[in-house]
C-alpha cells in the first residue's frame, strides 16, 4: 500500500489534484448547505435594509476596526442575554455585506446597542471614551465629529448592496442622498418620503448635535442607535419548527 | 517604456522583456487611477502602486542594461533568497513593534491615543499588526525558505527566470498596500482579509505567479521523487489560492472606488470567512512551516526524518480534516447547529495529525539529542514543535462547546494565538533564517552563538509571560461575565471586566516586548554574519537532500 504513495510523489500533477479534491470536501459539505436550507435564515418580521445614513454609518464602523474589538452577535446563554438581550438570529444580518459578528469583546457586545444610550453620551464617549466610563481602554474618535461626511458615491454604494442581493427598490436608489441628509436633520421636509419609503420606526434626527454639518459622527450614531432593534421579537417563536435548527 | 525596451533588450531574455514592459504598462494605468478617481483614498493607493511600478520599471531598466537577467542554469538561484531572509527579518522587528503598541495601548489608553490622529488607534493598527505577523514576517519566511527548500530537493534552479524576482517584490507591493490601507482606514473589515479588492486581485496574480514557479521548478526536478517538505508547501499555495479567492468575493462599488461589498451576507458570510480564518492558520501558519520544518530539522540535527510513513498519514489526514474545522469559531452563534457540532468534532480529530507532524519533527532527532545541549538553533526549533504540540492540543480543547462558551470573546483566544504565532512559527521561522544565513552568505558559522542563546531564552520566557498573562486574564474576564450574586443578578459590570485585566495587559506588553527585543538581536547578529569575512568553500549544493529514509 506504501509503494502505491509513490504515484503522488512522482508525479506532481497527481499530488495537485489529491490536494484539490482532499482540501475541497470540507467547506463544500459545510458550507454550500448553508446557501439552499431554508433553515438558515429564521422567519421574522422587521428586518430591512440599512438606509443610506446608516449604511455610510456602517462604513465606518468597519474602516475603524470597530469589530476588532466589539461582537455583534449575543449567545444564547443566561448571562448574555440578561447582559445585552434577545440572542442573536440569523435574520438579524441577512443585509450585512460583510457580517460583523466579530471575535473578540475588548469592549461589550454591540448588537442590542441600539437605543440603550442617548446620542449625547454616543457623541462624548466616542470623542473621549474615559471622560464617561473612567477605566475604558477604547481609543477615542474625536475627528469624526469635524469630519464631513463625504457620500458622493451613495448611490453607487446601493447599487452595489443590490446587486449583492439587498433588496433596495430603485425608488430608494433614486432618492438615495436625499434620504441620506434628510435622515440627519429633524426639520427635513423630505422626511415623509424617506419613512414611506424605510419605515415609520426610523429615527431622524441630528445625532451629533451640530445641526449645521453633517458629519461623519452623524452616520456612525445613526448606524448604532439603531443596532438591534428591527427585530418584531413578538413574530420571533423559537420554538417553532421551522427555527428549530 | 515600450520602445525603450526594445531598445535596450538585445539580448536580454524574453522574460525580463515582458515584465519590463508590464511595469510600464502598470505604472500608465496606475497614472490614470489616480487622474480619475474621485475617492482620495483609491487615489492615494494608485500613488502607491504608480511609485511601485516606477520604481519597479526603473530597476529593470538597470537590470536590463547591465545584463543582470542572464540565467545561469549551473547554478542555484539563491539572490531572491537572500532577499526574502532580510524582508523577513525587517517585517518581523516591524509587525512585532507594531504589536507592542497596541498591547501598550490598551495598558496605557491615556498615554497612547491621540484624539485626532484616528490612524494610530488600536482599530486600524491590529489589523496592520496581525497581517504584519502573518502574511509579511511569516509569507516571507515561507517564499524564501520554499525557494530554498524547493531547489535543493529537486535539484534544480528555480523556474522562471525573472519570475522569482515579481513573486518577491510583487509580494512586498501587496504587504505595503495592505499595511498603508490600515492605516488609512481601507479595509473589508474580514480578519485576516481584510484587503480591499484590488490588493486582493494583486496578491492573486502575484499568487498564482509563486506557484507556477514553484511547480515549474519541481517539473524541473532531477530526484524522481517529490520530498515531503514540498508536499506541504504545495497543500499551503494551493489552498492559500483557494481559500483567498473564495473569501474574497467581493462587488466593488466602483471600479475606481476603494470599497467593496462582500458577496456573502451574515451567516453564510460568517461560515465562509472563518472557513477561510481557520485554515489561514491550518495552510498558511501550519501546513507551510511544516514544511520549513521537514527540512531544517532533519538538515540541522543531520538525522533523517523519523517516519516516512507517519508523514504520508499525517499530511494527508491534516489537510483533509483542517478544511472541516472553521465553525469552531462561530460556536452558539445564528449558524445553524449542526455545522457547529461538526466543526467541533473535525477539531477534535485534528488533534492527531497535529501530533504527528510534532511526533514526526520531535523523533527526527533521535540519537542527536545531544545538540540541544550546544545549538541553541536547534533547541530553537524544537521548542517551536513542542508550543506547536502545545496549541494544537489547547486547539480542539477550546473548540468543545462547553469549553468554548467561557473562552470565546476573551483574551484566552490571544493567548492560544500567540502560542502558535510566537511559540510555533516565530521559532520554526528564526531557526530556518539561522541555518540559511551562513549558507546565503557563504560564511561557516553564525557570528555569534551566544547571542543565539540570549534571543532564545528572551523570547521563551516572553512567550510564557504573555501565554501565562492571557489564560489568566482570558479565564478570569469568561468567568467575570456570567458570575452572579447570590440574589440573581449579573455579579459585574462589563468595564469592571476591563479594570480586571490591567496588571495582565501589562505583563502581556512585557512579554511582546521581550520578544521583539529578541528579533533585534537575531537581527543585529545575522547582519554581523552576513559582515564576517567569507569562507568560499561551501559543502551546501547539490548534496544538501535531507536523507529521505525512515529510521524505523
Amino acid at each position: 500500500m506504501w509503494k502505491k504513495h509513490a504515484n503522488f510523489e512522482r508525479h506532481s500533477l497527481w499530488m495537485i489534484i489529491g490536494i484539490v479534491i482532499v482540501v475541497s470536501i470540507g467547506g463544500l459539505v459545510e458550507i454550500s448547505p448553508l446557501f439552499y436550507l431554508e433553515s438558515t435564515i429564521e422567519k421574522v418580521e422587521g428586518v430591512r435594509p440599512y438606509t443610506p445614513l446608516e449604511l455610510e454609518g456602517r462604513d465606518i464602523y468597519v474602516r475603524e476596526g470597530c469589530y476588532v474589538c466589539h461582537s455583534q452577535m449575543i449567545r444564547p446563554l443566561r448571562d448574555e442575554v440578561e447582559r445585552y438581550g434577545h440572542y442573536s438570529l440569523a435574520a438579524e444580518s441577512m443585509y450585512d455585506h460583510p457580517f460583523q459578528w466579530g471575535s473578540k469583546r475588548t469592549g461589550p457586545d454591540l448588537a442590542r446597542v441600539g437605543g440603550k444610550y442617548s446620542d449625547g453620551w454616543h457623541r462624548d464617549h466616542l470623542t473621549d471614551p474615559r471622560s464617561v466610563v473612567p477605566e475604558s481602554v477604547m481609543p477615542p474618535y474625536a475627528f469624526l465629529r469635524d469630519k464631513d461626511l463625504d457620500y458622493r458615491d451613495m448611490q453607487a454604494k446601493l447599487t452595489a448592496m443590490t446587486r449583492v442581493g439587498v433588496p433596495y427598490t430603485q425608488d430608494q436608489i433614486d432618492h438615495a442622498v436625499d434620504d441620506l441628509e434628510a435622515q440627519a436633520d429633524p426639520f427635513d421636509s423630505r422626511a415623509t418620503a424617506l419613512k414611506k419609503r424605510y419605515g415609520a420606526k426610523i429615527a431622524q434626527r441630528d445625532f451629533d448635535g451640530d445641526p449645521g454639518r453633517l458629519t461623519e459622527m452623524d452616520a456612525l450614531i445613526a448606524y448604532l442607535q439603531m443596532l438591534g432593534g428591527l427585530v418584531d421579537f413578538r413574530t420571533y417563536h423559537a420554538e417553532s419548527p421551522e427555527n428549530q435548527r | 517604456m515600450t520602445q525603450i525596451s526594445i531598445r535596450q533588450d538585445e539580448g536580454a531574455p524574453l522574460d525580463a522583456v515582458l515584465l519590463y514592459i508590464f511595469t510600464g504598462v502598470g505604472a500608465f494605468a496606475a497614472l490614470l487611477a489616480a487622474a480619475f478617481t474621485q475617492d482620495p483614498l483609491f487615489r492615494f493607493h494608485a500613488y502607491v502602486f504608480l511609485a511601485a511600478f516606477v520604481m519597479g520599471a526603473a530597476g529593470m531598466t538597470a537590470g536590463v542594461a547591465y545584463g543582470r537577467f542572464k540565467p545561469d542554469p549551473g547554478r542555484y538561484s539563491d539572490g531572491v533568497i537572500r532577499a526574502g531572509v532580510i524582508a523577513t527579518m525587517f517585517w518581523a522587528v516591524v509587525a512585532m513593534l507594531v504589536g507592542v503598541v497596541i498591547a501598550a495601548q490598551l495598558s496605557w489608553p491615556n498615554l497612547l491615543y491621540f484624539p485626532e490622529a484616528g490612524w494610530l488607534n488600536f482599530g486600524r493598527l491590529r489589523p496592520l499588526h496581525t497581517s504584519g505577523v502573518i502574511f509579511a514576517f511569516g509569507g516571507n519566511a515561507l517564499i524564501a525558505t520554499s525557494f530554498w527548500v524547493v531547489q535543493r530537493t529537486c535539484r534544480a534552479r528555480l523556474a522562471g527566470g525573472v519570475a522569482p524576482w515579481f513573486v518577491f517584490w510583487g509580494y512586498q507591493l501587496f504587504i505595503v498596500l495592505a499595511a498603508t490601507g490600515y492605516l488609512a482606514g481601507i479595509t473589508q473589515s474580514k480578519e485576516y482579509a481584510e484587503p480591499e479588492w484590488y490588493v486582493d486581485l494583486w496578491l492573486a496574480v502575484v499568487w498564482v505567479a509563486y506557484l507556477l514557479v514553484f511547480l515549474g521548478t519541481i517539473w524541473k526536478r532531477k530526484e524522481p521523487h517529490i520530498y515531503v517538505a514540498n508536499w506541504f508547501y504545495l497543500a499551503f499555495i494551493i489552498t492559500i489560492a483557494i481559500l483567498h479567492i473564495v473569501n474574497n468575493m467581493a462587488l466593488p462599488v466602483g471600479l475606481l472606488n476603494h470599497r467593496s461589498y462582500s458577496v456573502y451576507a451574515g451567516v453564510q458570510d460568517a461560515l465562509v470567512q472563518w472557513w477561510y480564518g481557520h485554515n489561514a492558520v491550518g495552510f498558511f501558519l501550519t501546513a507551510g512551516f511544516l514544511g520549513m520544518m521537514y527540512y531544517f530539522v532533519p538538515k540541522r540535527a543531520e538525522r533523517p526524518v523519523y517516519s516516512y510513513r507517519l508523514s504520508i498519514v499525517h499530511f494527508w489526514s491534516l489537510i483533509f480534516i483542517y478544511i472541516w474545522a472553521g465553525p469552531h469559531h462561530l460556536h452558539y452563534t445564528a449558524l445553524p447547529q449542526w455545522t457547529q457540532t461538526l466543526g467541533a468534532t473535525f477539531s477534535i480529530m485534528l488533534w492527531m495529525p497535529s501530533w504527528g507532524g510534532m511526533i514526526n519533527g520531535l523523533m527526527t532527532l533521535s540519537g542527536a539529542w545531544d545538540k540541544l545541549r550546544t545549538d541553541p538553533v536547534i533547541r530553537m526549533m524544537v521548542v517551536a514543535l513542542a508550543f506547536y504540540g502545545m496549541s494544537t492540543f489547547e486547539g480542539p480543547l477550546m473548540s468543545l462547546r462547553e469549553v468554548n462558551a467561557l473562552s470565546h470573546y476573551t483574551d484566552w483566544t490571544i493567548g492560544h494565538v500567540h502560542s502558535g504565532a510566537l511559540g510555533w512559527v516565530g521559532f520554526i521561522s528564526f531557526g530556518a533564517v539561522y541555518c540559511m544565513v551562513p549558507w546565503l552568505w557563504k560564511k561557516d558559522r553564525l557570528y555569534s552563538n551566544q547571542l543565539v542563546e540570549w534571543h532564545f531564552w528572551i523570547a521563551t520566557t516572553g512567550i510564557l509571560l504573555y501565554i501565562a498573562a492571557m489564560w489568566v486574564s482570558g479565564i478570569m474576564e469568561g468567568l467575570m461575565w456570567r458570575e452572579y450574586t447570590p440574589q440573581g443578578f449579573l455579579a459585574n459590570s462589563f468595564v469592571e471586566t476591563v479594570a480586571a485585566k490591567h496588571i495582565e495587559n501589562i505583563i502581556r506588553t512585557l512579554g511582546g516586548l521581550m520578544y521583539l527585543s529578541g528579533a533585534v538581536i537575531m537581527s543585529y547578529n545575522l547582519w554581523r554574519t552576513v559582515r564576517m569575512p567569507g569562507h568560499e568553500a561551501q559543502p551546501q549544493g547539490a548534496s544538501s537532500l535531507p536523507a529521505f529514509v525512515a529510521a524505523e
